[in-house]
């Protein structure tokens, strides 16, 4: 079976680790806060200015000028602290952020990230996509293995060159889908590897799933997320 | 000489020409300085260049400008948020330059220091990057960037004193502190005025030297565009969402 959303989510709080510094993106990425280990300290910055995220706020207590980078209505916990957004991507971009968790809509062999930009689509802006993968020391993608389109057909997102637009070039460092987990050598070229499978799910699905060419080392075990 | 006017009407008064680059502060509607933007659609002035992270939204903020069609160029990391941007857009009425959103910070913060241009890696290798400068930096490759620097800033602040000294509050500060630096004409609006004296000068945001020229907007309405909430008898797990990818 492949995974759900929630055992993605909860397969990427496994990156997470103590008193680390951690962005996270829209939709699967938001869910990794509902799994970071009892005990575990981690900060959450908002790329709007805030680090130490707290959880939403109870009805009625919504403040206008307390929200997230996706301008939902937060709150802020003992540890928090408010800055400029120059601030904030001083730290995204001097690599003081330990690790960013997003979506995509492509990923290549070699690190390269598509995710903004759809031509001939109205196009709304890369945000801060651009300089969370230029800047956060490392960059974890979670997301569908394959698109689906409404007629049923699905197309490979783990290319062996995106085809859309960049938003980064050899910036991620694994990529988490429905379907299994792949790590990139961004730095060293040495390309990509399967390293987990979904429960259920074969190196063969997979192969016959993904444009992109990968190794396979899965230290004889597969993995269980949740 | 008296930093502090009766309105945000008065402010303005004379100052908006048609052609002018100007910055407003705010991320999404938050920390938006709104009744400035009022008074510069009032002012009537056409064909204006907004440098802002993002375009209001429908009926809105710097919306409210784009049902007048007094802006020509934006200049913004994210505009999803409004349909008439997008029609004025497709249409070719409405100029849009994209910037990643901490290039955008980086370049208004050069700006108002004196710095033509910096090199940042955020881009290497994309669309953005294409015509600029690429130099290498200890094996790294970075992309030069300009500074940005506008005719008018206004922005939104929650406490300032008659010098024009300046404290923002919480997520609203984002944008507004390097926006009040980069322009000639700064003006802000601020929900709470003070005598010089009040604010602790150790906890001031912005000295008052980048403001000219300020209004008191007490009580603003303020708008949230993604009202999310839990109930009380759910986990305090942290709301951990971030880009709008």
């Amino acid at each position: 079976m492949p995974w759900t959303r929630e055992q993605m989510a909860a397969r990427a709080a496994k990156e997470l680790r103590d008193g680390f510094y951690v962005n996270l993106g829209i939709g699967i990425p938001t869910l990794v806060s509902n799994f970071i280990p009892k005990g575990m300290r981690v900060q959450l910055q908002s790329e709007n200015g805030m680090l130490g995220m707290g959880p939403f706020p109870f009805e009625g207590e919504e403040d206008p000028d307390l929200i997230n980078a996706g301008k939902q209505t937060i709150t802020e916990l003992p540890t928090t602290s408010y800055f400029s957004s120059a601030d904030s991507f001083g730290m995204i971009r001097g690599g003081h952020i330990d690790l960013s968790i997003l979506g995509a809509m492509q990923v290549a062999q070699n690190g390269d990230l598509a995710n903004w930009m759809i031509p001939g689509k109205m196009v709304k802006g890369m945000g801060g996509a651009m300089d969370l993968v230029a800047g956060v020391k490392r960059v974890v993608v979670v997301m569908e293995h394959v698109a689906k389109a409404k007629d049923g057909s699905e197309d490979p997102k783990l290319l062996k060159e995106c085809n859309l637009p960049l938003t980064g070039t050899g910036v991620v460092d694994l990529v988490i889908t429905d379907l299994g987990v792949f790590s990139i050598d961004k730095k060293g070229g040495s390309g990509m590897t399967l390293i987990e499978l979904a429960d259920g799910v074969t190196v063969e699905e997979i192969k016959a799933k993904t444009a992109a060419e990968f190794k396979v080392d899965l230290n004889g075990r597969q993995s269980n997320a949740a | 000489m008296d930093k502090v006017y009766s309105d945000a009407r008065s402010a303005l008064a004379g100052l908006v020409k048609d052609g002018m680059t100007i910055m407003a502060g705010g991320f999404g509607l938050c920390g938006i300085p709104e009744a400035l933007i009022e008074a510069i659609r009032d002012s009537g002035a056409k064909d204006l260049t907004f440098i802002s992270n993002n375009a209001g939204v429908d009926g809105v903020g710097l919306g409210r400008l784009l049902e007048t069609r007094q802006i020509r160029k934006m200049i913004s990391s994210y505009v999803g948020e409004n349909k008439l941007f997008a029609q004025q857009y497709l249409s070719g009425e409405l100029e849009l330059e994209f910037n990643p959103q901490g290039t955008l910070a980086e370049r208004i913060r050069a700006g108002g220091a004196g710095i033509p241009a910096f090199y940042t890696k955020t881009g290497v290798g994309t669309l953005i990057a294409e015509g600029k400068e690429v130099r290498e930096f200890n094996g790294e490759k970075y992309v030069m960037e300009t500074g940005l620097f506008a005719d008018i800033s206004v922005v939104h602040a929650w406490k300032g004193d008659t010098e024009g000294n300046l404290v923002y509050r919480k997520t609203a500060r984002n944008f507004n502190p390097m926006m009040a630096t980069a322009s000639r004409m700064t003006i802000a609006e601020v929900e709470h005025l003070v005598p010089a004296g009040e604010i602790d000068p150790d906890c001031m945001h912005t000295p008052g030297i980048f403001v000219k020229r300020m209004v008191h907007v007490p009580n603003p309405a303020k708008h949230i565009e993604q009202r999310t909430t839990r109930k009380r008898t759910e986990s305090a797990v942290p709301a951990g969402a971030g880009e709008e990818v």
